[in-house]
């Protein structure tokens, strides 16, 4: 069965709160990761790669940086997840 | 025909390194980019690094930290029959860098030849010499890893002039002090990926090197670790007997997430990229040289050796601490 949004942001949230120590309840969607969250290019690379995992969805590094907001990655793992 | 008696095994019998005078800080880049310490240090790890003069060459480097590796070893220069530089900066295709550091060295008439492996150079030497000296084709071996990376970074390039830096390291290498010994260097377990060389590239003479730092941290923390187990499950020597982690030091981060991922504890791990940065080739035998000099690696003990980097290629190994 497909992920909710729900779901995948709450699986995100606890994602980005184990690499970038950003609290879960921050992690909302209309945050940019760059901007609002402080999260660097690498930590971006962790989470893609934490979201592989968790998700099952690769996110290739010429995706990753269309990526801007929680909202993109949320669609993205939406869209892709098998 | 015939073939030499081949020897049981190599051990390394010192380290020397050498860091050029100029230190410039993460202040000292502040004042000429747009950048800051905070920002350094929490990206890439790095305090300090040294730049090369304008006069200082790949070869002088090596000539430096070769000269205090053959001090330690007790080796006199007339009994090195091999000499490796891997290095990927020289000023010039030829001549090459190894036979004029040798020559310098006073080491007469050794087999001579620079490795190009970037920065997994100084494992794949290494390999080189222990097998050359089991093969009997080597006696006492000098490997070293020198880079001037200052000559190919764009001064406008924030993302690489914050990294890179120039240095040499070196070790001596020999055979084995009795027949059956135990060898102090294990089996290398190496590689490549060349269908994704284009991370790292220097396009030609008188271009920059350009990296896709996302692709390659992905690449570094996600496909090396296996290597590196492999290496210490082929020597036979288990994680948690490690004196030390000493992988190449391309960026704190990396360094982390792959000792994190071997198993190694973060006090085992060495992060000489603070004051160094990024040396390429060198960084390895140049962490190596700062721990055994001030005595953090106990003699006798096993490190776990990582190169990895342009190419892309990759070499691990275990050592025994001389």
């Amino acid at each position: 069965m497909a992920l909710s949004e729900q779901e995948i942001l709450a699986g995100l949230g606890e994602i980005v709160d184990e690499i970038a120590g950003v609290p879960a309840d921050e992690v909302t969607p209309e945050k940019s990761f760059v901007d609002d969250l402080d999260i660097d290019s690498l930590s971006m690379v962790e989470i893609a790669v934490a979201a592989q995992d968790k998700f099952g969805v690769e996110i290739p590094d010429d995706q990753l940086k269309d990526l801007k907001t929680v909202q993109d990655v949320i669609n993205y793992v939406h869209k892709n997840a098998s | 025909m015939q073939l030499p008696e081949p020897v049981t095994g190599a051990r390394i019998l010192a380290f020397g390194g050498y860091q050029p005078d100029n230190v410039v800080t993460n202040d000292d880049l502040a004042q000429v980019m747009d950048t800051n310490d905070e920002w350094i240090r929490s990206r890439v790890g790095i305090i300090s690094r040294r730049i090369a003069g304008p006069e200082e060459t790949v070869t002088d480097m090596a000539v430096a930290a070769a000269g205090k590796a053959i001090a330690g070893s007790g080796v006199s220069p007339a009994d090195i029959d091999l000499v490796i530089v891997a290095t990927c900066s020289t000023e010039a295709p030829i001549p090459n860098a190894s036979a004029s550091v040798a020559s310098r060295l006073g080491i007469h008439a050794p087999g001579a030849y620079d490795l190009n492996a970037a920065c997994a150079g100084f494992c794949y030497g290494l390999a080189n010499a222990s097998d050359a000296i089991r093969a009997g084709s080597a006696r006492n071996v000098l490997v070293i890893g020198s880079e001037k990376m200052s000559a190919w970074i764009d001064p406008e390039d924030r993302s690489t002039r914050i990294i890179f830096a120039d240095g040499a390291g070196a070790a001596v290498v020999g055979p084995v002090e009795n027949p059956g010994d135990e060898p102090g260097i294990g089996p290398v377990v190496w590689g490549s990926a060349g269908a994704i060389a284009d991370r790292i590239v220097i396009k030609d003479r008188t271009s920059f090197l350009v990296q896709e730092g996302q692709s390659v941290f992905r690449w570094a923390t996600t496909e090396l670790h296996p290597t590196a187990l492999s290496a210490l499950d082929q020597a036979g020597v288990k994680v948690e007997d490690l004196a030390a982690f000493v992988p190449h030091q391309a960026n704190l981060r990396i360094v982390e997430a792959l000792a994190r991922k071997i198993g190694v504890p973060r006090e085992r791990v060495a992060d000489d990229i603070q004051y160094a940065g990024n040396t390429s080739s060198a960084s390895i035998p140049l962490a190596l040289a700062r721990m055994t000099e001030h005595g953090e690696l106990p003699s006798g003990s096993p490190a776990l050796l990582m190169g990895f980097g342009a190419g892309m290629c990759y070499a691990a190994q275990v050592i025994t601490v001389p």
